[in-house]
């Protein structure tokens, strides 16, 4: 009962913050719309690096445009809607650096949704829009043999997508309140990651497709289910079941990295000048 | 010769500025390590698909990769350098107080974004180049007259990073907000500098005019250069004269600009 009713209050309280930071940016609604628009054409310069280099090659690591367009979408579009609730987790450190991170301490709602909810862009929407069209159009270009499990693992490995990068979000959060500088630190995975998930893991050495499906799971985002839907195998061997498991790789890493927040903020020392 | 020490200290000040932030460029230095482990491993698969794109081997896309990373931060390919401050003083007028300085206003912002450069090249690029040098095949020169034009290219990159730069900034004058302006930084640099994909594997007519605008002499110069793909003093060349032009063009646009301060310093 006390767990869920501070997880209501969480939401309330980011539902606020957030609405707040939509009136603002609102307020100007041609700035507004240009930098939805320049958000869309900034995410959309990775797929048009990856046009380039099939307007050079037929394949790459073996499969095909359509297939790393299925990869790129759901990398994209999971991580521009984690992007969109926690992105601002990065001006942590700055809050931290100027002592206005003591404020968010002292209000009467939970810190998590209130650093999530900082300065809320709805010019992120670009980013989500981007990824969806390159997935929309991979879905219909694809080669599959569509069947009903398949066709239900599409908008599962979205939500569940959204949810481990939300979680190494929230991770970096933890660790930033420890390292204050390096919000880098914290590009290099999230940024990194939706990066590195965008071409196929035949690409890389297999110690780096183990590292990134067992110690930090992001392959659950699209690799493995991807791997099972296209009908490629993947690099290393893994039960069948897999496939299916991004929803408890979700689950599992968001308690992770909920309970790195709590130790994190447990371990805060103020600035106390 | 006592405005050379000026802009020396100014340069000085600049680096000592960047190098105040330890944490930051460890991160900076780890970041740009991922991505370019990322990027090499999709670049063996293209190469593996098609060899000698672009007239570069495996070593070379390799070297060109590393190259990148060492170069993101120092010529500030996607924004982040001396135009950040430039705009930022412009918007709140602080502007006036430099214009007052007896110090050439061009030549005092070029001074301190090449301290912040040559910080950001020891800082933070060189450790992720080793890094690559140490784990995978690159192809580097063994004599130090390549090496030595490759300096010579990279201080003319600079240049030209900071000209094109400084003429984004200076349009604030009349938009009153870099928002737009530096994602169209962004979105040019990355794009035209060569970071998503050497230029020289650019296909066709796009790829001809890619390969003479001004950003081609920030990675891809510097690159050919150190890998003797290219004629040094051409590309020596290519790049003074951009250089020439765009700070020229600053010069115009800056005196029309300085002339607006009046009004909006009231």
């Amino acid at each position: 009962m006390g767990e869920r009713s501070v997880l209501l209050e969480g939401l309330r309280a980011y539902r606020l913050i957030a609405g707040m930071w939509v009136r603002s940016s609102m307020t100007y609604r041609t700035s507004f719309v240009v930098t939805v628009f320049g958000n869309l054409m900034v995410t959309g310069l990775d797929f048009v690096g990856i046009l380039l280099m099939f307007s050079q090659v037929d394949s790459l690591g073996g499969w095909s445009l359509p297939e790393i367009a299925f990869l790129y979408g759901l990398s994209v579009t999971a991580f521009g809607i984690a992007d969109l609730v926690l992105g601002s987790m990065d001006v942590l450190g700055a809050r931290m650096r100027d002592g206005s991170f003591d404020i968010l301490l002292v209000r009467p709602a939970p810190v998590l949704a209130q650093v999530g909810a900082d300065r809320f862009a709805l010019r992120r929407l670009g980013r989500i829009t981007q990824g969806a069209v390159v997935l929309g159009w991979a879905l219909v270009s694809v080669d599959v043999d569509w069947s009903a499990p398949k066709a239900l693992l599409v908008p599962v490995m979205v939500v569940s997508g959204a949810a481990i990068f939300s979680a190494v979000f929230v991770a970096g959060a933890a660790f930033q309140i420890f390292a204050q500088d390096a919000a880098e630190v914290q590009n290099a995975f999230t940024y990194g990651g939706t990066t590195l998930l965008q071409y196929p893991p035949t690409v890389f050495g297999k110690d780096l497709v183990r590292g990134v499906t067992f110690m930090l799971p992001l392959a659950f985002v699209n690799w493995v289910p991807a791997a099972y839907v296209l009908g490629r195998p993947y690099p290393i061997e893994l039960p069948r079941w897999t496939a299916f498991a991004s929803p408890l790789v979700a689950v599992a890493c968001c308690a992770l990295a909920g309970m790195a927040w709590r130790v994190g903020l447990r371990s805060y020392r103020s600035t106390g000048s | 010769m006592g405005s050379g020490r000026l802009y020396a200290a100014v340069a000085a000040g600049s680096f000592r500025r960047y190098a105040t932030y330890r944490a930051a460029t460890m991160a900076g230095v780890f970041t740009n390590t991922v991505f370019g482990l990322i990027l090499v491993y999709t670049y063996l698969a293209l190469w593996d698909e098609k060899p000698h794109l672009g007239g570069y081997d495996q070593a070379q896309a390799v070297t060109y990769v590393w190259l990148g990373q060492c170069l993101y931060a120092t010529l500030a390919i996607q924004g982040g350098g001396a135009e950040k401050d430039l705009m930022e003083r412009i918007r709140t007028g602080e502007i006036a107080v430099d214009l007052y300085r007896p110090a050439d206003l061009q030549l005092w912002w070029l001074a301190g974004d090449v301290g912040r450069a040559l910080f950001q090249m020891l800082g933070r690029g060189v450790i992720p180049f080793a890094f690559g040098a140490v784990f995978f095949p690159m192809a580097l020169p063994t004599s130090v007259v390549p090496w030595a034009a490759f300096v010579v290219t990279l201080l003319l990159a600079t240049v030209v990073s900071f000209a094109i730069r400084y003429l984004a900034a200076l349009s604030v004058f009349w938009l009153m907000d870099g928002m737009g302006v530096n994602q169209v930084l962004m979105i040019t640099g990355i794009f035209f500098s060569g970071m998503v994909l050497p230029l020289n594997a650019f296909p066709g007519v796009f790829g001809d005019i890619v390969r003479v605008l001004p950003w081609a002499a920030q990675i891809q110069m510097p690159a050919d250069v150190l890998m003797g793909e290219t004629d040094p003093l051409g590309a020596f060349v290519f790049q003074a004269a951009w250089a020439v032009a765009l700070l020229a063009a600053g010069r115009l646009l800056q005196s029309a600009a300085t002339r607006r301060v009046v009004v909006q310093g009231g």
